[in-house]
This record gives structure tokens, sequence and C-alpha cells, in this order.
């Protein structure tokens, strides 16, 4: 048996790696999120960065265990795990995909040029329900450090918005 | 267990201060769980408080590997006694009631606001990261708190009177914000750290923008308390450190 071609093993890895689900928003990969920044062969295995939504965000050492596993499952061995901190993650770094799950899933994903401007000016949330732009914002700090709750009065439905950042 | 004797160099010692700050007051918020004023507020100071322990996190290891003494972020969390933490103690003092709570985030997020602003262009690459993650959740916390200090400013007769007894309370930890000695020279000299005094006039401009706003008057400058930053501190760090402590002190490396 020929081993792999180290390229074609680092989509692999990628691709399976990039699956995992967010466990706090589970119809997100880490792929859609951006949390999934490097993966590459290294001379002891597979080595992969990723980083912090936020600094204390309790998802962390989850997701690198279900790294871990989903790369085992497959027969690739246990890969290296690392967490980088720079550059800072942001909000932009989300998928188009994962912005329309995010939707679809009755959240109101954060808008493009994440910036000190936006953090403090979001003045236009839609409803993911019904689509209104007739939303109130209840509270800054939602059920994650990454949402915020907000209300339609449109439609009346509370919803969560992931926030700018 | 046995306490841990940390070799402080300047950089080590610069770090610590800033993941003591971090720790400290991420756990006087998580005190508040369980017992806040309403549900929204419930999750905003537990959120919080778990960005500030983030912080501390990378900022622990990052001085555990700067010392290079085999000390992980748990070590120095952990196994230092209350004399060698080097917090500001403006964030160890003690909740009391919401007002206070909410004057001491505001005191301190001014400040760490613009700071982690300009720490974003550190010299040292760790730092400036660890930065431009934090200056994003402090910013959160700023607005927050200000929203809060001038609701309750302006509030009734009670939350004004009680806010500014908070402010009163709290003005004289402010003056060690701003506060150097020989580490932050040194760190300030190698391109590392920011000289606090530069942040002066924006932390004030902040903080009168938001009393105004809230009705409240601004403390003059009088007596301040010092010494959190070589380790001399109020009698209320102890107490918050027996609880924060236990844990690894009674049964030493547990894990979940």
């Amino acid at each position: 048996m020929t081993a792999p071609h180290p390229d074609d093993l680092r989509e692999t890895a990628r691709r399976i790696a990039g699956a995992v689900p967010d466990p706090e928003i589970p119809v997100l990969t880490i792929a859609d999120l951006g949390v999934l920044r490097d993966v590459r062969v290294g001379p002891s295995g597979i080595e992969i960065d990723i980083t912090p939504t936020y600094c204390g965000c309790p998802a962390m050492s989850m997701i690198a265990t279900e790294i871990e596993i989903a790369l085992e499952k497959a027969g690739l061995g246990r890969p290296k795990v690392a967490t980088v901190l720079s550059p800072a993650w942001t909000t932009d770094w989300m998928t188009d995909a994962g912005r329309d799950k995010l939707r679809a899933y009755g959240i109101a994903p954060p808008p493009k040029g994440a910036g000190r401007r936006a953090l403090f000016g979001v003045d236009e949330v839609a409803c993911p329900h019904c689509g209104s732009t007739d939303t109130t914002a209840i509270a800054e700090f939602g059920s994650t450090a990454c949402k915020a709750l907000w209300r339609c009065n449109a439609c009346r439905e509370p919803f969560d918005y992931f926030k700018c950042h | 267990m046995t306490s841990i004797r940390v070799t402080e160099t300047p950089l080590v010692t610069y770090v610590l201060r800033r993941a003591d700050d971090a720790l400290v007051l991420g756990h006087r918020l998580s005190e508040w769980c369980g017992k806040a004023p309403m549900m929204e507020e419930e999750m905003a100071l537990a959120n919080m408080g778990l960005d500030l322990i983030g912080q501390a996190r990378a900022l622990y290891t990052y001085a555990g590997e700067a010392e290079a003494a085999g000390h992980d972020e748990d070590a120095l969390a952990y196994r230092r006694d209350e004399r060698a933490y080097r917090n500001l103690l403006l964030v160890e003092q003690p909740n009391g009631d919401f007002a206070v709570t909410m004057v001491r985030q505001l005191l301190y997020a001014a400040y760490a606001d613009p700071y982690w602003r300009a720490m974003m262009s550190s010299r040292d690459a760790t730092l400036a990261a660890i930065a431009a993650k934090a200056e994003k959740e402090t910013a959160y916390h700023l607005r927050h708190s200000a929203e809060w200090v001038v609701r309750l400013g302006d509030g009734t007769p009670e939350s004004h009177e009680r806010t500014a007894r908070a402010l009163m309370t709290l003005w004289p930890y402010t003056g060690e914000l701003f506060e150097t000695d020989a580490v932050d020279d040194a760190m300030i000299e190698a391109g590392i750290a920011v000289d606090p005094a530069s942040l002066r006039d924006t932390w004030r401009a902040t903080v009168a923008d938001v009393l105004g706003r809230a009705t409240l008057t601004m403390p003059a400058d009088g007596y301040m308390q010092k010494g959190g930053r070589s380790g001399r501190h109020s009698e209320h760090l102890g107490h918050l450190l027996t609880e924060l402590q236990y844990m690894q002190r009674t049964i030493p490396g547990a894990t979940w």
C-alpha cells in the first residue's frame, strides 16, 4: 500500500476536522464558524490549529476532543490540536453558508464588517423567523458568550442574535 | 498543598499583574451566580466573568512560559498565597450591592478598554494577541456597566444614593490604575507595555461622560490606597482566595 500524498491527507484531515459541529450551536461546523484555522501534515502526524471565539469560550476543549475523535475514527491517527490566539477571531470569518444555517436555525447571524462601530452601533437586526427589522434588544448577553437576546415586535417571537465581534 | 514560589522577572511580574486582575475580578463576578437581581443580569455577570477568567487563563499560561519553571495556569492561580497576588485593590473589593458591582466594573473597564487596545501594538507578540481578543470583550463590559451606572444614578432617589456611595467607596482605589514602578518602566522601555499615564485622559473622559449622564458627581482625587501590585492587599483578597483555591489546596491536582 502506498502512503497517501501529503496534500491529499491534509485535505482529508481538513474536511473531517472542519465537519466537527460546534457543541453549543450544533447546526454550525467549526469550518462554518472560522474556528478551524490551519491543518498541516507534520513529521509526527497531523497538526491542527483552532482559535477561540471568546477568551473564556468553554467549548474549546470539547472541540479539541471532538477533532481528535473524528480523525482517529477516520484512521488518521491522533492529531496534535493547538489553540492559537492571533489573529483574533472575528465574525467576519463566518461563511455565508454558516450565516444561512444560523438563520434557518432561528439565530440572527452577525452583520459583516466587524469593528468597534458595529459593536456599539447595531441598530438593525432582522428577525430570523419573519424577516422583520422591527426588533428590540432584550439583553446584551445571551445564553452563550457570542449571543445577545432580542425580540421581534412584528411576530412577537424572542430570538438569539449572534453578536458582531 | 504547599504554595509555589514564582521567580519574578519584570516580564513575569508584568503579566501576572494582568492575569491576577482578570482572575480576581472574574471570580468576584462569578459570586453573583444564582443571586443576580434578574435573569438577564445573571447571564450578563456570568458572561463577563467568563471573559475575564478566559483572559486570565491565557495570561497565566504565558506568565508560566516566561518564567520557564514548569508552572502552568492552574499552579499560578491556585498555589500562590495572597501576598504573591499582584492584582489591583479595586478588583478585589467585595461585590456589595448591585451598584458597587457595576461602578467597580465601570472604573475597571474604562481603563482596561483603552489599555488592551493600546496593547494590541505591543512588541510582545503573545500579549498583543491576547490584547486583540480582550479588547473586544472589554468593550462590551464597558458598555454594559456604563448603561447600568446611568440607569442607577439617574434612577430613583434610592438607586442614586447607593450609586453615589459606591463611587465614593471605590474612588480611592482608582489611583493604582495609573501607578508605575520599576517593572512597568522596564516593560515600557522595551516597548512591551503601554505607559498607563497615556491612558489617564481617556479614562477620565469616559468616566466623566458616564457619571454626567448618571447625574453623579465625579469625586475629587484625594488619598489613594495602593499596594496591590506589590502584594499588599486589603483584607478581602485572602477570603476570596480561600474559596477560589479551596479545592486544589485540599485535593491537589484534582481534575474533572
